[in-house]
């Protein structure tokens, strides 16, 4: 059986307009999708696309307008509360810690909320902490914690109970790269030891290629596109952009092989070059400007989740 | 075995709220100083109300009237007469998703941690005030064991009674977003009636009747009775037996208004 079944989930919302005025809005509609156990899945789209509806809805937070949800075979309105204990849900945007009290206390609360017994409290805490390098700071009152640290208590906290479905809502959303990068491998290690499913959604086109197997793309409340990371690639050439800072003011560079010049500024001194990674790789391509400029300093940008939602309705002729 | 599981999270959530509680020392101080300056605002007023009335009204003398003034001022850090909540906070920032994502009851569960954080103030607010009502009102107390155990259940009840009440006024934004209109309704009515400003016994007859038909007498004069032995014995039983009534009441006309409202719920804010 499926862990995530729907059938025509829809929400609509009520907007209130100018005084008594009201106009609705349909943030999901008519969204069917079906999710095995042990899958990881990405779930993307842009701002306001209806992710988070999705989500809060699915954990029995939100209740549909029509349709039917089932998560963990059950019904997440009505059987919340034994939902909850199969559940495990981060927020990047909302924190589930006590605020003014040590990281350790949430952990105590939570192995209470969810009744595990002393033993395994102990052995799952310490399990956390270490995996997660929570050590330094469990002492620590929460609202002193950086950014990143208590990203990683959230999403430690979210697994204490070990549930089979952990569900993440934008979690590595302002992190650095090393935060981003080490939240990744541990959900990665969590996944091969206890084959948790997991459902991400998320603005980072890197989070999806490092973390998911299967792709959703919803796009104002509907579902544009479900299949692979790659199929999705095929369908949009999943571009990266080379922004080369050259030397010396320098002409536009569109004659490099399998690349596309995107624009220049300031009299060429940094330039935009298109690539697609299946095609060639960054080192190539900066190999052959190279030979046409000196490369004082470059970066490579990672396609947006925007962007890729533009250019699944190009590559359809919408 | 599920009343053993009950136990536990409720009495983590009091724990987290007698410690969150125990975190905010400037906080307590300044209420301290509020619930003093105005105890000896309130004692001097209502003395003077007495010996106007010839040394006695409605059964209070200066000294029952000064005790009566010390403990409500006591009290007032505990029992929760403003209305607000962080429930309320909550649900308008959105927050409240959170809450929903774990197995517990919303309205238990949210109750039990922040009379646990009431609670704490008796520490730093309660105590203090009793100490100046006695070395500067001359206030005595009893100190009989059975007067002793029945008001600190008595407190404990009026304080657990006013979260759950106020529990009500913070679901109400499971329909409107904003609720401040009604949490300052409650903060307005429920100072009075539950005898903040005078002893709800000097209302008028047809007044004495109206409190009496809400919780609120039973938040704060309540305790305040028993705590003072102006009600003891069989009669002080009985005044907490009717506070874990209204309690058995309000409890479940919150599981009414919760279970109606969870389908009116918009999370705020993504």
């Amino acid at each position: 059986m499926p862990i995530i079944q729907t059938e025509a989930l829809t929400r609509r919302f009520r907007l209130r307009t100018k005084g008594f005025r009201s106009r609705e809005i349909t943030a999901i509609d008519d969204l069917t999708i079906s999710i095995e156990a042990g899958e990881s899945v990405g779930y993307i789209g842009a701002n306001g696309a209806g992710k988070s509806t999705t989500i809060k809805m699915l954990a029995g937070i939100l209740v549909p307008s029509s349709g039917t949800a089932l998560t963990c075979g059950l019904q997440p309105v009505s059987q919340r509360r034994q939902l909850a204990r199969r559940l495990g849900v981060v927020f990047g945007q909302r924190s589930q810690l006590w605020w003014d009290l040590p990281l350790a206390e949430s952990f105590r609360i939570l192995a209470a909320i969810h009744d595990l017994s002393r033993d395994r409290e102990r052995e799952r805490t310490a399990e956390l902490v270490e995996n997660m390098e929570l050590e330094e700071f469990l002492a620590t009152p929460v609202r002193q914690l950086s950014l990143g640290q208590r990203m990683r208590g959230e999403v430690a906290v979210a697994l204490l109970h070990s549930p089979e479905l952990l569900v993440l809502d934008e979690p590595t959303i302002g992190l650095d790269v090393v935060s981003k990068q080490r939240l990744r491998e541990f959900l990665l290690a969590e996944r091969a030891a206890h084959g948790t499913t997991l459902l991400l959604t998320t603005h980072d086109m890197g989070d999806v290629s490092r973390l998911c197997e299967r792709i959703l793309l919803v796009d104002q409340g509907r579902l544009a596109y479900d299949g692979s990371l790659a199929g999705l690639s095929r369908t949009v050439a999943m571009r990266r952009v080379l922004v080369v800072d050259l030397a010396e003011p320098t002409p536009d560079l569109h004659d490099l092989p399998h690349a596309e010049h995107l624009g220049s500024e300031a009299d060429g001194l940094r330039q935009r070059l298109a690539f697609d990674p299946e095609v060639t790789t960054a080192a190539a391509l900066l190999a052959a400007v190279s030979e046409q400029a000196a490369v004082r300093d470059l970066s490579v940008e990672e396609p947006d989740v925007e962007d890729v939602v533009r250019r699944v309705y190009v590559s359809r002729g919408r | 075995m599920r009343t053993r599981v009950w136990f536990r999270i409720h009495w983590r959530m009091f724990v987290a709220g007698w410690r969150r509680g125990s975190r905010y020392r400037a906080a307590a101080l300044g209420g301290l100083v509020a619930n003093a300056t105005f105890g000896f605002l309130k004692a001097s007023i209502l003395v003077a109300a007495v010996r106007a009335g010839g040394g006695e009204i409605g059964g209070y003398d200066a000294a029952s009237i000064t005790a009566y003034t010390w403990l409500s001022q006591a009290l007032l850090g505990s029992v929760n007469l403003s209305g607000r909540s962080d429930l309320a906070v909550r649900i308008k920032d959105g927050s409240i998703a959170v809450d929903l994502l774990r197995p517990v009851d919303l309205q238990t569960a949210s109750t039990a941690q922040e009379v646990g954080r009431a609670l704490f103030a008796l520490l730093p607010r309660g105590v203090p005030l009793v100490a100046l009502g006695v070395l500067v009102g001359g206030m005595r107390l009893p100190l009989e064991p059975v007067t002793v155990a029945l008001s600190a259940v008595s407190i404990v009840a009026g304080t657990t009674l006013s979260f759950l009440t106020v529990y009500l006024v913070a679901v109400a934004g499971f329909w409107s977003v904003e609720t401040r209109g009604i949490q300052t309704a409650y903060m307005i009515l429920s100072g009075f009636l539950a005898g903040l400003f005078v002893p709800v016994t000097l209302f008028p007859g047809w007044l004495l009747a109206v409190a009496r038909a809400t919780p609120f007498p039973c938040m704060l004069q309540t305790p305040i009775d028993v705590l003072s032995g102006r009600v003891t014995g069989f009669s002080a039983g009985q005044a907490v037996i009717v506070q874990l009534a209204w309690i058995a009441g309000v409890l479940l006309v919150g599981r009414l208004i919760t279970h109606a409202g969870r389908r009116r719920l918009e999370v705020q804010g993504g």
